[in-house]
């Protein structure tokens, strides 16, 4: 790796497992959680983020040293917005169904606290490329949670990924619904998210004993 | 009738926290003890019921499709509504200052208590997620987009204070060690869900003769579409 140096390395890959931005840093859920119902809102959610935070810690970087801090805020939320507009414009162009079902959650980027939180933790004391790289591994690690949620709530949900029938088809009793499986409809509805992400951050804490909170 | 349905819908049937994940940020980070609880919860309300109004006159007279018709008629057919969200968001980001001005100037007591979760509160998503409802879900006049945001504002305290009253009690109880703190309160906040969904069913009773009468439209719609490619097709067949 001669363009990434070790620490460079390690700002991308930290958020993915051990710092991740949702089960450890705890930011970002608001929107995490309500579009999962599906695989593929879960990644156009990921890469829309993945854009934002990237672009949005590069251009914060940029300008840190000219910010007024008292009014650092509304400069970021500036930020943010801008990029939001693209991307919502962008999906409305190309991919208007899903910028329908997706409905405000896209424009609530701007207050998802992974973009303010990043740019206050690191986008404000380092340089550019560093910054790029950070924006990169959190979005990563926020869309890791996302497909992994999104993929148990499509597949247990609706017995389906990405709209394909993995399972076979329910109504004309072929793979598993020949032996008497059936879909189980709660895992659609918006309170399994929650106890999915929370399941996962049970899991995630039992194989490393050092993330365990007191209370 | 109209307000007191709105009123109840936002608190219980699409509560902020369960039933659409708003605000869950400040949901979970602030939910230890119900005094700070309270404090964030009512601040919300305060900031909800100040930004959503404000917010549905922009979008009425400046963002809509048509909305500078005041201005003259060649401005009629402009359509900002792609500024929503940084019209929205610095609305908001203006209003909690000054919000935060006035409580400190007429109320240092409230400001006190008030005083630290303010400037939180603009970054929280329940305030922007409340105005961008408000916008798609055409909220007709701007008495209601009051109500709906007092009303989604007490939704939220109520959650915030029912999981901050639960997590000061599990304190005692014998959480399973990887599930202590974050985790045990996700899936408490699921099972809450899950209980608030039971109020789904309290508004059913007017909706359901309205969604016959659009689905029946709808399918009405779709046969007559098809009937005209039928006869599109046959006549192209004809040519």
């Amino acid at each position: 790796m001669g363009l990434l140096s070790k620490k460079d390395t390690k700002l991308i890959t930290d958020p993915l497992a051990d710092n991740n931005p949702i089960t450890i840093q705890v930011l970002g859920i608001c929107s995490a959680l309500a579009i999962t119902a599906q695989l593929k809102a879960s990644i156009v959610m990921s890469l829309s983020v993945l854009f934002v935070l990237g672009v949005g810690n590069v251009v914060i970087s940029l300008i840190r040293n000219i910010i007024p801090s008292k009014i650092r805020i509304i400069v970021q939320l500036t930020v943010v917005a801008a990029l939001v507009i693209i991307v919502d414009q962008v999906l409305k162009a190309f991919a208007y169904s899903l910028s329908k079902e997706l409905s405000v959650f896209i424009g609530l980027i701007i207050t998802n606290c992974i973009i303010m939180g990043r740019f206050e933790a690191f986008a404000l004391g380092n340089g550019p490329w560093k910054s790029f790289l950070d924006g990169i591994g959190n979005a990563l690690g926020y869309a890791v949670i996302l497909i992994i949620v999104g993929f148990f709530r499509e597949l247990l949900g609706s017995g389906t990924l990405l709209g394909f029938k993995v399972l076979g088809d329910p109504i004309e009793k072929t793979g598993l619904y020949a032996i008497g499986y059936e879909n189980n409809g709660f895992m659609l509805l918006s309170p399994m998210a929650l106890i999915v992400v929370g399941i996962i951050i049970w899991v995630q804490r039992s194989k490393n004993k050092d993330l365990i909170e007191d209370h | 009738m109209e307000h007191i349905e709105l009123f109840f819908k936002s608190i219980f049937i699409d509560n902020m926290v369960f039933a659409t994940f708003l605000g869950m940020c400040s949901y979970l980070a602030v939910s230890k003890k119900v005094s700070t609880a309270v404090g964030l919860g009512a601040a919300v309300i305060f900031v909800l019921a100040v930004t959503v109004p404000v917010n549905w006159l922009l979008d009425q007279y400046i963002l809509q499709p048509g909305a500078l018709k005041w201005l003259g008629a060649e401005y009629a057919d402009y359509d900002l509504s792609f500024l929503s969200f940084i019209m929205f968001i610095a609305t908001i980001a203006t209003m909690v200052q000054l919000v935060e001005i006035v409580v400190e100037k007429f109320s240092p007591s409230l400001y006190n208590s008030l005083g630290i979760f303010l400037p939180l509160i603009a970054v929280n998503c329940a305030i922007l997620g409340g105005s961008l409802f408000m916008q798609s879900r055409e909220i007709p006049s701007i008495g209601l987009a009051f109500n709906y945001g007092i009303s989604s504002g007490i939704g939220w305290f109520l959650a915030i204070l029912a999981i901050a009253a639960i997590r000061e009690k599990i304190r005692y109880s014998n959480v399973p060690a990887p599930l202590r703190g974050l985790g045990i309160t996700f899936i408490i906040t699921g099972l809450m869900a899950i209980g608030f969904m039971s109020f789904g069913g309290m508004l059913t009773g007017g909706d359901d003769e309205g969604k016959e009468q659009t689905e029946t439209a709808k399918v009405e719609q779709a046969e007559q579409k098809e009937e005209n490619k039928l006869a599109e097709n046959t006549t192209t067949i004809n040519e």
